[in-house]
């Protein structure tokens, strides 16, 4: 009876441990490079959809405001009528086509995604199409529009007792993204998307070669050089690009004291974190390429 | 060269020329699309952005640069996104969409459009024999406002008027048709996302939108007024009713793949049955426009039953064959 005690479905791969750094996503190219996507916060999404939200209600009071001048001032039978055909057609598509139409254009954001550095891809890595957009908004009348109404609505006795269930099932589908890793709202559920964070960066100097000092300058010794590893320097080079004076006073102070240094020669915070971080990265580049990558400073060679 | 003593140092000074035309070559694409780009700059952008892929790969092997990873990491998404992006023309699209696309989601969906529409006549049924029986229930299917005088207190002759109607003026119609257009619309936009709460919502609003149906014949037939009134309602109705069937069974299909996945993950079922329901939506638009523009227009201008009724047989033929005649695959 073995077979009847086998599982129905393959066992699934076991997932690998969770990073420390979460809201990091692995998303491969075809060839086979991994982009690394950082998945967009519930707060930048929501600051993203009340952008949007602003833009709609602005465009509408422009065209109701555009709509009522016009039939002040051309008075013939048929504007009114043409008014109102304009402003149902017109709220109708801006409710429904806002999002669709700017997810379909090549940026696949709209205005308040943009603002936010956001746009929408494929979980599987694919094409983003239009399939898929039109799902993912669709479903914004069940996350927004659904609780909206049950918000307005009043009732007595056994009604008011069903308005509140109601709010509460719809409540579901508004706290949804709080409850997955990826953020995932209903729509992306259904359309297979999910929204990242794609900000544009710029190149920036390589502080190891134009950073604040003359490299060469100061010499280390290897003992000094060994005292950290891989995550120290990358936290010194944030220090160095963000040039905070009392930070950059501190650290200095710290791996001076650490590395014991007795200076030769005065030289400022700034000129001797530049020449250690250019030495640092020097030495671990090195022994990179030897096929040591030194993770930490407890990372003992 | 006694500079450049870091490996990774020459590695940047290298490629770098590469990376920025690659940079400006983006950033004029992301303002005004593709058609910014000349021919041989077409060719050389899936080739900037191999190479762009390729330095990422070695910088994060020998660099430790991460302001360097960083630039290439976000040079290389947006690059990606560019190469792998949707580019087929506009125009082309939607003659696929029409001609292979929307009549084969339609096709693929012809068991939850069974329930869809089943749900719907059993409410129609059933309504029409509890309002048959007994007027007073005609009031707990249709809403105050809606029947606006025409219940069971109205005389036949005012039932009849409201038949044959004419609008006061032609330019009424336009407003009517959009209003019937974007309110049917939003309603079954509304049905599809329900859909996804495990089908019950969609297949109560199925329910409750064939009784309203059944209510208003049950209540014209009591007085002789049936077929006057079928051919009313079914003018625009044949198409209003099977859209709003679709957009139903395009709720329920991904309802049913959100409760029973099989042996997909529940999140690809998911997500494989929203696009296909979409793909049928997009199209249920389109129909209650037609729907919109029959039931605005049409109605009103075309008083004789005999007319009215042909027409919804004809459009009954029409979509019937339109989505369920067999047709050769798409090309590739």
């Amino acid at each position: 009876m073995t077979d009847a005690a086998a599982p129905r479905r393959p066992p699934r791969p076991a997932r690998p441990p969770r990073p420390l750094d979460e809201g990091w996503r692995e998303f491969v190219t075809p060839e086979g490079v991994d982009l690394r996507l950082k998945i967009a916060s519930f707060g930048e999404r929501c600051g993203a959809f009340i952008l949007d939200g602003l833009i709609m209600l602005g465009v509408l009071i422009a065209i109701t405001l555009l709509l009522l001048v016009l039939q002040l001032r051309a008075n013939f039978t048929y504007s009114s009528e043409a008014a109102q055909v304009t402003w149902l057609l017109g709220f109708f598509l801006l409710r429904n086509f806002y999002f669709i139409g700017f997810e379909m254009r090549p940026g696949a954001a709209t205005p308040g995604k943009r603002a936010m550095g956001l746009r929408v891809v494929t979980r599987d890595g694919g094409r983003l199409t239009a399939n898929a957009v039109f799902a993912r908004n669709a479903m914004r009348e069940l996350e927004v529009f659904l609780p909206a109404s049950f918000l307005f609505a009043t009732g007595l006795g056994v009604d008011a007792g069903l308005v509140v269930l109601g709010a509460i099932w719809s409540g579901v589908f508004v706290l949804f993204p709080l409850f997955n890793r990826d953020r995932l709202r209903l729509g992306d559920l259904a359309a297979g998307t999910m929204v990242v964070k794609a900000p544009r960066r710029v190149l920036r100097p390589d502080l190891a070669r134009d950073g604040p000092a003359l490299v060469g300058a100061l010499a280390f010794t290897e003992a000094q050089l060994d005292a950290y590893g891989v995550k120290e320097l990358h936290v010194l080079e944030e220090v160095l690009r963000k040039a905070d004076r009392r930070t950059v006073a501190e650290v200095s102070t710290r791996i001076r004291g650490k590395i014991g240094w007795e200076a030769p020669l005065e030289v400022s915070d700034m000129a001797f974190l530049g020449a250690y971080y250019a030495g640092l990265r020097a030495r671990l580049e090195s022994r990179l390429l030897f096929g040591h990558r030194r993770a930490d400073k407890f990372d003992r060679p | 060269m006694a500079e450049l003593q870091l490996k990774s140092h020459r590695f940047r000074a290298e490629r770098e020329a590469d990376w920025r035309r690659l940079e400006s070559l983006l950033s004029r694409v992301e303002k005004g699309g593709a058609r910014t780009l000349n021919r041989d700059e077409l060719v050389e952008m899936p080739v900037l952005y191999r190479q762009a892929l390729s330095s990422l790969s070695m910088a994060r092997a020998i660099s430790l640069d991460q302001g360097l990873v960083g630039y290439l990491e976000s040079l290389c998404t947006r690059a990606y996104f560019f190469v792998y992006g949707t580019r087929s023309r506009p125009l082309e699209r939607l003659a696929g969409f029409f001609a292979y696309e929307w009549p084969a989601a339609v096709q693929a969906l012809w068991r939850e459009t069974l329930v869809s529409a089943l749900l719907m006549v059993a409410g129609g049924v059933g309504a029409f024999v509890l309002v048959s029986r007994d007027p007073d229930w005609f009031y707990g299917f249709i809403p105050q406002a809606l029947a606006s005088g025409r219940d069971p207190t109205a005389t036949t002759a005012f039932l009849r008027d409201t038949l044959y109607s004419k609008a006061s003026a032609h330019e009424a119609l336009s407003t009517l048709a959009a209003f019937l257009f974007t309110h049917n619309s939003q309603i079954a936009i509304f049905a599809f996302a329900l859909g996804f709460a495990l089908c019950l919502p969609t297949a109560g609003l199925m329910i409750f939108n064939g009784c309203m149906a059944g209510a208003f014949l049950a209540l014209f037939a009591s007085r002789g007024l049936a077929l006057q009134a079928t051919g009313w309602m079914m003018i625009h109705g044949v198409t209003e009713l099977f859209a709003v069937t679709l957009a139903g069974a395009a709720g329920f299909s991904v309802g049913w793949a959100v409760a029973f996945p099989g042996e997909r993950t529940r999140v690809d079922a998911a997500a494989d049955a929203g696009r296909r329901g979409a793909s049928v939506m997009a199209g249920v638009v389109v129909m209650l426009f037609v729907a919109g523009l029959l039931e605005g227009f049409a109605r009103q201008l075309i008083q004789a039953d005999a007319v009215r009724l042909s027409i919804a047989a004809a459009s009954a033929l029409a979509w019937g064959l339109y989505f369920y005649l067999p047709r050769r695959a798409r090309p590739a």
